[in-house]
């Protein structure tokens, strides 16, 4: 009984690896498109971030606002790769090559697992750049390892949680075009209402409880602790995997349920 | 028995697009679907591949019931859809090697079937060339060469030659011959190439308007249309009963044209 289960988990696991495998693959043919992707925290962090540090009472007051930032954009360049990634799947339905996949054996769970933890992977480029221009601007950057690791984890599984949720999106709306629109409009809410560019303690009430309610701040709140020299966490970093490692079980099962149906 | 449909039917809101179909296919048969755009074709084939839930009625595949263990139905199965199933952004070898792990072959099994599969299919040399650089020939080969790793008892091929031209059409229906021959390979076949049902299919079905309006060998359809009729002719007498109603939707004919583009 033990040994089925033992192997039904493996035959699982290289199940969702050999999705995330292709995907990976693919990057390593084209890795062009990881450096456009090195853009947008570029700008981020020396248009905004160079003016933002001038304006006082943003800073939340023993990091200097670069620091606190850069955190912050690591974060947000992430969400913002991780949650168009469900057009792939739109565009892999309108291909034929979801439905290589929907006739596999292979369950739907392990499909979107694979999926997703490809997604965080790709993600991990971004780490490269924030890190390598944060140390530029001199942020007080930890090289301590084992806080680097800790930051390369925070941001698969923020990731895959972001990039699921837009897979999610694309199974209900089934088109580019209004795939497109609606995640223009998920991105912004998603990254003002969280703790990525200023402190929770600058919003209003409400607004307070909506980040709060929010992943991107636990992931936001897990990197600026492991990232920064003499940071802490505020939530506590269980606390901070607890909620992201959760909430992307819980958009996995979801997503699940809805992948088969973008066959139809 | 390897296909067996009871009143197999499918609606969509008001449309039936598979109506109370009754179909057997035996061993080792090669059997053709033919029928006009719209007729439900594709239709009866995703819902035997498990893609799509049936409205009611009953069906097995591999002996397996669809509804009740399509996972059991997908491991038995191969499936060639219509539409561009290979991934063009990855080589010949990693979409078998995709195929081998979303199949649960065995890690110490994958390259001898891979490399076996590659040389059947001829595409050895261009196993290391992204896909996207492949021919419509060379894409259809390895479509199938990626739908048949796991030795599946039936294989379902839906249009297999659209787009293709006369030699490499050739090439595709000897390999499937010779599939046949030394693996009694069962196999449905969608087509619109009436001298390829005429000469390749033991059995045909023609479907019209979701329901299937007649079935035998090719010898026992053009019998039944007259003296000296051909496949075509029995087409279009059986379906041209109700010529200028084209029920073939605006999908249907941008799947098909983007279909022959993509292979073309």
């Amino acid at each position: 009984m033990a040994e089925g289960a033992i192997a039904s988990l493996k035959r699982y696991a290289a199940q969702a690896w050999g999705v995330a495998a292709a995907e990976i693959q693919k990057l390593v043919h084209d890795p062009l498109e990881l450096l456009t992707r090195a853009i947008q925290p570029v700008l981020w962090l020396l248009l905004f971030g160079e003016v933002m540090v001038q304006v006082r009472g943003v800073s939340p007051g023993h990091v200097r606002y670069m620091d606190f930032l850069s955190a912050g954009i690591l974060a947000q360049s992430c969400l913002f790769v991780a949650i168009f990634y469900g057009i792939s799947a739109i565009w892999e339905r309108d291909l034929g090559v979801l439905q290589r996949y929907l006739v596999s054996p292979a369950p739907r769970s392990a499909l979107v697992a694979g999926k997703a933890f490809s997604a965080g992977v790709r993600a991990l480029s971004q780490a490269v750049i924030v890190y390598l221009l944060a140390f530029g601007l001199g942020v007080g950057i930890s090289f301590n390892p084992l806080h680097i690791l800790t930051v390369l984890v925070a941001i698969v599984v923020g990731s895959a949680l972001f990039s699921t949720f837009s897979l999610i999106i694309a199974c209900i709306v089934k088109t580019r075009e209004r795939f497109m629109g609606i995640g223009q409009v998920l991105t912004m809410p998603i990254f003002f209402a969280s703790n990525a560019i200023y402190p929770l303690s600058l919003m209003p009430v409400w607004l307070r409880i909506v980040s709060r309610a929010n992943p991107l701040t636990y992931e936001v709140d897990a990197l600026r602790a492991m990232m920064l020299n003499g940071e802490s966490s505020a939530y506590g970093l269980a606390c901070d995997f607890g909620v992201l490692v959760g909430v992307t079980c819980l958009f996995v099962a979801i997503a699940s349920r809805l992948y088969g149906r973008m066959g139809y | 028995m390897m296909i067996e449909t009871r009143e197999l039917t499918r609606r969509f809101d008001k449309l039936v697009a598979v109506d109370r179909i009754d179909l057997t296919v035996e061993c080792g048969e090669i059997f053709g679907l033919i029928g006009p755009n719209g007729a439900g074709k594709s239709t009866l084939i995703r819902m035997l591949t498990t893609l799509l839930p049936p409205t009611s009625g009953l069906a097995t595949v591999a002996g397996f019931d669809i509804v009740k263990s399509p996972a059991a139905v997908r491991q038995h199965i191969g499936y060639v859809p219509q539409l561009l199933s290979a991934d063009g952004s990855l080589t010949g070898y990693e979409n078998l090697l995709l195929s081998a792990r979303l199949y649960g072959v065995p890690r110490r099994e994958r390259a001898e079937r891979i490399a076996r599969a590659l040389e059947w299919m001829e595409l050895s040399e261009a196993a290391g060339h992204l896909a996207s650089h492949y021919s419509g020939g060379m894409l259809r080969r390895l479509e199938i060469a990626q739908s048949l790793l796991h030795g599946p008892g039936v294989l379902f091929l839906d249009e297999p030659t659209v787009g293709l031209d006369p030699l490499a059409r050739e090439t595709v229906w000897h390999r499937l011959l010779e599939l046949k021959k030394s693996a009694r390979t069962t196999m449905v076949v969608t087509t619109h190439r009436m001298d390829e049902i005429n000469e390749y299919c033991d059995r045909i079905a023609l479907m019209d308007r979701g329901r299937m309006i007649a079935t035998g060998t090719a010898q026992e359809l053009k019998a039944s249309v007259g003296p000296g009729a051909s496949m075509d002719d029995v087409f279009i007498r059986l379906v041209g009963a109700r010529a200028g109603s084209e029920p073939g939707s605006y999908r249907d004919v941008r799947l098909e044209r983007g279909a022959e583009k993509a292979h073309g």
